[in-house]
Order: structure tokens, then sequence, then C-alpha cells
């Protein structure tokens, strides 16, 4: 029992939210990672592109809701993500058009198109406080659990409760549908495999014909539907505020570069790898070890190792430790 | 005149002229080999004639059209190809995936192709779902050879091919070559192995400083005493 007990607590505050949180974070890393793979720059807005698309979400969320347009116990806001796909990927083809065509016409070194990205940031950064505030914004609604803590109590007669919540369940099983959807496009169709060829050897495919302009733009719609999708998740699982969209930016540069940067299975697992590490080490452990120690021994203090305030200072460190040890991540990517 | 000819070609990168009135020519059916000391400008006249750098003066014919003008994709569109001497292939794809966009241009079926490829070379065919990027140096020239060969081109240029193998590969693919233009395709290559090269080639350029030096049939180049002497190690 005491085993069980134990075993459900950690289920329940560090497997099953550093799922769905490495599942959102694997989502933004695969954008990073497609974009550094066949763009060729780290995008710094990428975090902001996610704020930015689940800004469209959110508006068309609370425009359905107001005409009564609802899909019963899932959220709205799964209704309203095509239309933010949309607006994003016609927002990001416009700043293509605007910003970074210049730079690719000029052959500009990775570090300018960086430089760039960061302006593109502060940008988007002002436009989306501007649209709908820098405040936190509720757009969640349906159901909220599909496993309540009490019922399952109940239902096991165990002391420990499990929560899943809706958004959850939600954030893993749209992960697993994205990720394959992508795999499956950049390997089985013509244009997939036109994408990979860019990213493996750009005059190659230059010589093969492989069209560069279909590329980089096919590239930045899958970016801006990753960030859209990756940012709506995130956003029914905590909550939508623009600032913190902006902070992810660490965690899902970290998750690329674990994975390997350019290298699309890297960025999923990278994206697990941080967010577990993150909350492993910031859980507090005194439950567990009372659980695990023999009698009614409890440790005193809480057993943790990190306040969760310094939570990104997790990604920090991994971020270096792989940078000195393994500068090509576990997938073999480019090296930074 | 000739299949495919760059006649009088004069230019380079930007800076100072690196070719200077050279001209270069291939038969169908025929091997082309241009070779000649470090610097001479031998990859720079083969890439003049695909197009990759500004000629100012001289102008670059294939069957009987002037495509002095064209990009080099525009090239690959009218029969030319393509192998650079090195990154020739996309590394994380597969033997088989390398093929397919080599292929890229055309919209009908490439099975055919393929298979001629795998035909041409066996061991690709064994390796079809291996990446090109884990193969030995000369399966990934025979990848690069293939990918080239996927667009049925009626030119195919060759920068190097045997740079980096073994002698033994070396001659394989040397034999693949000949095969390749026995089915009426041009060959134009460059070649640091010079005496193996004018030994296939119907054909050879000697260049000396981006100029003509000598230009004759492979065998009578190797026979001719002068050219043994200063390139051939007597």
């Amino acid at each position: 029992m005491e085993l069980l007990n134990a075993l459900i607590l950690m289920a329940n505050f560090v497997l099953v939210p550093a799922l769905a949180y490495g599942s959102q974070l694997a989502l933004g890393a695969l954008g990073v990672t497609l974009i550094y793979g066949i763009l060729r720059f780290s995008n710094f807005a990428h975090g902001d592109t996610m704020a930015f698309g689940t800004m469209a979400v959110i508006l068309f969320t609370w425009w359905f809701q107001s005409m009564g347009i609802n899909l019963g116990p899932l959220p709205t806001a799964l209704l309203a993500l095509p239309f933010g796909i949309a607006i994003c990927a016609g927002f990001v083809l416009a700043t293509d058009k605007l910003v970074y065509k210049f730079y690719r016409q000029q052959r500009a070194a990775p570090v300018i198109y960086v430089i760039a990205s960061v302006g593109v940031m502060f940008v988007l950064n002002g436009i989306v406080r501007f649209i709908i505030g820098p405040d936190d914004q509720a757009f969640a609604d349906g159901e909220r659990f599909i496993v309540r803590a009490r019922s399952f109590k109940e239902w096991t007669g165990l002391e420990e409760g499990l929560t899943i919540k809706v958004s959850q369940g939600i954030t893993v099983i749209t992960a697993v549908l994205v990720v394959a959807a992508l795999f499956w496009f950049l390997n089985r169709t013509r244009t997939g495999k036109s994408m990979r060829a860019f990213s493996d050897n750009e005059d190659l495919a230059l010589l093969s014909g492989i069209n560069p302009d279909k590329v980089v733009m096919v590239t930045w719609i899958i970016a801006a539907a990753l960030a859209t999708i990756a940012g709506t998740l995130y956003g029914l699982d905590k909550s939508f505020k623009p600032f913190t969209y902006f902070q992810l930016l660490l965690p899902i540069f970290a998750a690329a570069i674990v994975g390997g940067l350019g290298n699309p299975l890297g960025a999923i697992a990278g994206g697990y790898v941080i967010a577990f590490s993150e909350i492993m080490v910031t859980y507090a452990y005194k439950k567990f070890i009372g659980y695990m120690a023999p009698g009614d021994w409890s440790p005193d203090s809480l057993l943790q190792l990190l306040g969760t305030n310094y939570k990104f200072s997790v990604s920090f460190v991994i971020l270096l430790l792989v940078l000195l040890l393994r500068p090509t991540g576990l997938f073999k990517g480019k090296s930074v | 005149m000739s299949f495919l000819i760059g006649e009088k070609m004069t230019g380079g990168y930007g800076g100072a002229d690196i070719l200077h009135d050279c001209t270069i020519a291939a038969d169908q059916g025929e091997i082309a080999v241009i070779v000649g000391p470090n610097g001479a400008g031998k990859s720079t006249a083969m890439k003049a004639v695909f197009g990759m750098l500004n000629i100012h003066s001289g102008r670059v014919m294939l069957d009987g059209e002037d495509i002095t003008a064209l990009t080099p994709q525009a090239r690959v569109a009218k029969g030319m190809a393509f192998v650079p001497q090195t990154s020739n292939v996309f590394p994380t794809m597969s033997v088989e995936e390398n093929l397919e966009m080599g292929a890229f241009l055309r919209r009908d079926n490439i099975q055919e192709t393929i298979d001629q490829v795998y035909e041409l070379f066996p061991i690709l065919g064994d390796k079809r779902r291996q990446n090109a990027g884990e193969l030995s140096g000369g399966q990934r020239q025979q990848v690069a050879v293939g990918r080239a060969l996927m667009t049925q081109p009626k030119v195919l240029m060759l920068d190097e091919p045997t740079a980096g193998v073994s002698p033994i590969v070396m001659d394989e693919l040397f034999d693949r070559i000949i095969e390749v233009a026995r089915t009426g395709i041009s060959i134009l290559m460059v070649e640091q192995n010079a005496r193996q090269a004018l030994d296939i080639a119907d054909k050879g350029y000697v260049l000396v400083q981006g100029r003509n030096r000598y230009t004759d049939t492979g065998q009578a180049l190797m026979n001719n005493p002068d050219v043994r002497k200063s390139f051939l190690g007597g």
C-alpha cells in the first residue's frame, strides 16, 4: 500500500505534469529545430510567435463562446485552433517577406538572422500586449478533469489521489497526432522530402531543382502551426500570459539543443528531458520519502532540491552541460 | 561541332580571371577529361561550363543552343547533370531518397530510372534504405553519380569523382563511367589521377594556368613525351 501510494504520488505530481509540459516543449522545440535546419538560424521570436498564435486562438475562442458555439466537454479553443494557425501562418509569412527575405537575398551570416529575429521578437511582444494586454487571460472551458483526485481515492481506496486534467490529456494526444503527421509529411511526401534535402545540403538541393521559395514558405507555415498548437496547449494547461511565453523560449531552445539542433526526433526527446528534469528537480520529496521509509518516520525538511522560482536554471544547467560535453546533442544534430 | 562545348571562356569568381580563352568540348557518348597541375583551373573550367561562375567572354553551347546566360538549375532542366567534388549527397536521407531528390524535376514515373541506377551500381540496391551519410567514400560517390543520372541527362559532369577513394574503387568507378558513356551520355570529367583518367578518355584537355596547353585524344596525350614528362611523371 505504501509503495502504491508513493507511486501514485509521483505519477500525480511528476509524471503527468511532466508528460504534458514535455509535450508542449517538444512541439515548440520542433518548430525551432525545423527553422534551424532549413532556414539556418536560431529563431528567437519563436516564443512570441507562440504567444501571437495563442492570442489569435483566444480571440476566436471568445468569439465562438459569445455565439454559443462550443465542443461540449472539450475546450472551444480546439475549434478555434485552425483559425489561429491560419492567422499566425499569415503573420509569419508576412514577417518573412518584410524581414528575413532581405537577408536571404544578401546571403547574410546566421548571426545577422538571429539579431533580426530578436527584433521581430520585440515587435511581436508589443503587438500581442497591445491587442490582448499583458495580463492573464482565461479561455479554457468544457470539462476540467478526466480523473479527479477524490473519485480516484474512492475507487482505489488509496490515500493518495491522482488527477488528470482534460488539458493534459488533450496535450499528450494532440502532441502524438501532430508529431505523427509531421513525420509522415517529412518522410513520405515529395514536399517533405525536399525540405529534408534542403536542410541536408542546400546547394545540392538547388542543383536538383528544388524550389527554395516553396521550401521556405512551407517551413514557416509548419513552424507557425507548431507554435500555435504548442502555445494553445500550454495556455489551456496553465494560463495565457504573454510574458510567460517569452520565458518559454529558454526551455524550448534547451530542448532543441539537447536533442540536437536540426533533428526533429531530438527535439521531441529534448522536450521531455527538459520537462522531466525541471519538474523532478523542483519537486519536494518529503511525502514520497515518508511513504518509502520504514515506519512512521518522515524527513523534517521538504527535500526540495531547488525552489520552483529557480526552475529556469535547470534548463540553463542542462544547456551548459550539453554544449560542453556533447555539442551536437543527444541525437546527432548540427553543432552550434 | 561538339554536342557540348565551352568555347574560348574567359572569367573567374569575381577578382582576377582564372580562365583565359579556355575551350572544353565533349561529344555524345564520349568521355572528355580535364587534367592539369594544381591550380590550373580544371574545376573552374567545368564550373564555367555549368554556369556556376560568370564568364565575360566566350560562350557555352549545348546541342547547338547557346546556353551561356542560363543558371545552373536551368541547365539541369536542359539535360546537364553535375556531380560536385564534395558534399554531393544528402547525408541524412536514404540512398533511394537521394535518387528521388535527383529526379525532383521529373513528374513521370521514375522507378525505371531508379532500377537502372541499381543495375549500374548493384551495391546501392542492397543499401537503398541506408542513409547516404553512413556509406563508405566509394559508395557515396556512386550515390552521387546515381543521383545525377536520375534526370536522364545528356551530359554528365564529374568533378574529381575518385578523390579520396581507394585505387580498386577508382578502377571500378571508371568502369561504371565508361558504361554510362556507352549509353550515349557525354561525360566531362576533372581528374587528379591523370594517367588512369586519360587511359579511358576519348579526349583529353591539359590545362595550365587557365589556358589550354594540350588538347588531343587520351591515347595521344599519354604517348606525347612532353605531356608525360611534365604531367604524368615520366
